[in-house]
């Protein structure tokens, strides 16, 4: 038997960590708060008897039954239309859009209505309600199963915009985002689903949403970044660290709205600032952090911001993707080109 | 030749334009629980007649005139309960006012303050709905959080002949057919989205029938007979009430108006189909109806019309005198706690107030 089809050991007590991969602590995560709230419903393509196509659902229909845990009819704007409906009605439904390139229907659900209720009726009305997305490329899937289209959804008022970067913050982070009573769009990155585990303690305890994670202090240059990159960043800054450059690492972890005073408080230690992700780098959400950086600690820079990014074109097949992707030579490759020019 | 489905699509009237009964009235059918919705049939046309006129006047936004559509809007509210949950487009004022939304508050939010969707009435109804259709699949939402729940509600939603074609009304009657939900798509057909006919959105026969592709019971009905919209909605809400599930219903009834006050329907229909129409206006036919069942009169008409005036000028006044809203209010319902970076653009928006 496929050990993943087991239903979770959440028992809704806290337990000690178990080393566990990221798509396992999205499960344990949703498990737990399945268990502590009746509100909380689960919905999507092909999350109930199959457990989900990355299994992230898996066990949950057999603990939680059909009622909790919904296949819906195989449509985005159904998924995305129910999940407004059932907030407004005062339930917190956690939908699943199978991949990044599917959600484009559901855009018309978020963007008009989900993060509008609560402005449109004065705080009458309000849409509790989370969409995960497993995002990004690097898992040699077809085409629209790669995209980085988190951009589109930071330029969205009233919505929140999350991306977790390892198995803990996977849990803490999605907790947080089905307790907070405003819509949030959880987009993971399916490339480091399974990539390592680490001790994730199944004790409920949500992780801080709007603010950035600190991964590693340094003093020479600031990485900022999220979700699949996070790791190569982290591994740009052992490299870099051998040739004695002490690169400090931000996570931010929430993309909308966003934690600048973390990243304006490392640029003012470090002069400098690597931006890294790898959605297109054209108004990619690296800009708006580099523009804020231009407006309010322009002093602070010691040399030209850089952004190591996807090219301005559509990720490729597989082929060719981990040659679109940022990578570790990239990155250190451009922590060395600050340091260079100052 | 095997036949793998067949369908038929039942019409419903009772009483023809002139105010015939057409056929034996339904079954514990009152006439005179007919008289007060009669009134609100009158209230809305006040209503909408004054509206306009604010709006050409530069008091008022953008309106949708629901003129024509009273019995069908009237109906509709007048067939459900308090608990069950109202998804409108944006012009089911009729609807919204037997459910106890106030007028000053349809003149709010089409005066341009969302305040007029705070609902002091229906508190669990939707708000109005401008992008087509997407209403339909939020009320269905709404009905699958009430089965899960176990509660006894029903959703109810609006579009219209164009909102039909939608995605959105397609996917709501489908997904409320396969969880057999207690939702009731009414598809308001008067005719016309904006400029295209009706027989330009589609080739189906009727638009009910887009209720059979999803399993749904499926009606139409003479949406200017307000005995026979009663009785449509009775069926839907009672299927709906006792877990058999959804359906769909069509009201035909016609746009006597523009589709708002930014458009000119005499660009794109003729006079004559419009003269026609007005003989099938909703309120002289029932008029007739009720005075011959002695149960309202020229003169009942003439005081109920002017209180039904002073009450509309009363909400419009309200209406009139109600100041804007602070700047800060675009951010104070953004998020239910405003965010550092938004705390800090409110404040610049409010120092900028001051100093202008």
């Amino acid at each position: 038997m496929n050990k993943q089809t087991a239903a979770p050991a959440t028992s809704g007590e806290p337990v000690a960590a178990s080393a566990i991969t990221l798509i396992e602590a999205i499960t344990q995560a949703l498990a737990w708060e399945m268990h502590n709230d009746d509100s909380v419903v689960v919905l999507g393509e092909d999350v109930g008897v199959n457990g989900g196509v990355f299994r992230a659902t898996a066990g949950l229909q057999q603990r939680f039954g059909p009622e909790r845990v919904l296949d819906t009819p195989l449509d985005e704007t159904t998924i995305a239309g129910l999940t407004v409906g059932m907030a407004a009605m005062g339930m917190k439904p956690v939908a699943e859009a199978q991949f990044d390139g599917f959600m484009y229907p559901m855009v018309d659900h978020i963007v008009c209505h989900a993060v509008r209720f609560r402005t449109r009726t004065r705080g009458r009305l309000t849409c509790p309600m989370v969409l995960r997305v497993p995002w990004g490329g690097g898992i040699r899937a077809p085409e629209h199963h790669s995209e980085a289209n988190e951009a589109i959804f930071t330029n969205v008022p009233g919505l929140r915009v999350v991306m977790p970067s390892s198995p803990a913050r996977a849990y803490g982070l999605l907790l947080a985002a089905i307790r907070d009573p405003d819509p949030v769009i959880y987009f993971e990155p399916k490339r480091i689903y399974r990539q390592y585990k680490e001790l994730v303690p199944d004790d409920g305890e949500a992780l801080p949403l709007d603010v950035c994670y600190v991964l590693r202090d340094g003093s020479d240059v600031t990485l900022v970044t999220w979700g699949a990159q996070v790791k190569e960043s982290l591994e740009a800054a052992e490299v870099l660290a051998k040739d004695g450059i002490s690169a400090e690492v931000i996570d931010v972890a929430t993309l909308k709205p966003y934690d600048f005073d973390t990243i304006a408080e490392s640029v003012a230690k470090t002069g400098r600032c690597v931006i890294v992700h790898e959605a297109p780098r054209t108004a990619g959400f690296g800009a708006e952090i580099a523009a804020r950086l231009a407006e309010e600690s322009i002093y602070d820079l010691l040399a030209p911001i850089q952004r190591v990014t996807g090219y301005d074109t559509h990720i490729p097949l597989f082929r060719l993707e981990m040659k679109y992707l940022p990578s570790v030579d990239k990155i250190v490759a451009a922590a060395k080109r600050t340091l260079a020019a100052s | 030749m095997t036949i793998a489905a067949t369908f038929e699509i039942e019409y419903l009237q009772y009483l023809d334009q002139n105010g015939e009964p057409t056929q034996t009235m339904p079954t514990g059918f009152d006439a005179s629980g007919l008289v007060p919705w009669f009134k609100q049939m009158l209230f809305l046309r006040t209503f909408d007649n004054k509206a306009v006129a604010l709006q050409r006047t530069g008091k008022l936004g953008t309106y949708a005139p629901c003129l024509g559509h009273e019995a069908t809007q009237v109906g509709i509210g007048a067939a459900m309960r308090p608990e069950d949950v109202f998804a409108p487009s944006y012009r089911e004022f009729g609807t919204q006012f037997a459910r106890g939304v106030q007028p000053r508050e349809v003149l709010m939010y089409w005066g341009g303050d969302e305040r007029g969707s705070d609902f002091a009435g229906p508190r669990h109804d939707f708000p109005w709905s401008v992008p087509i259709s997407t209403q339909c699949l939020h009320a269905a939402g709404a009905a699958l959080a009430f089965k899960l729940r176990k509660q006894p509600r029903v959703a109810v939603t609006c579009c219209g002949d164009g909102g039909s074609s939608k995605t959105d009304t397609y996917a709501a009657i489908n997904s409320a057919g396969a969880y057999t939900l207690p939702f009731v798509q009414c598809i308001i057909n008067n005719g016309w989205a904006i400029s295209v006919p009706r027989k330009a959105q589609t080739g189906a026969q009727t638009l009910a029938q887009k209720g059979i592709a999803g399993g749904l019971y499926s009606l139409q009905v003479d949406g200017n007979d307000l005995i026979a919209v009663l009785e449509g909605m009775r069926r839907a809400m009672e299927r709906a009430r006792s877990g058999e599930g959804a359906s769909v219903i069509e009201f035909l009834t016609y746009r006597l108006h523009d589709h708002t006050t930014a458009d000119d329907a005499r660009r794109y229909r003729g006079e004559d189909e419009v003269k026609s129409a007005w003989q099938r206006d909703p309120i002289p036919r029932l008029r007739s109806y009720l005075g011959a069942q002695n149960l309202w009169s020229d003169a009942q008409e003439k005081d109920w019309i002017a209180d039904c005036g002073e009450r509309v000028d009363q909400e419009i006044n309200a209406y009139l005198e109600s100041k804007p809203q602070p700047i800060e209010s675009m951010f104070d319902y953004l998020y239910a706690e405003l965010p550092p970076d938004l705390l800090t653009q409110r404040a610049e928006a409010i120092a900028g107030e001051s100093r202008s």
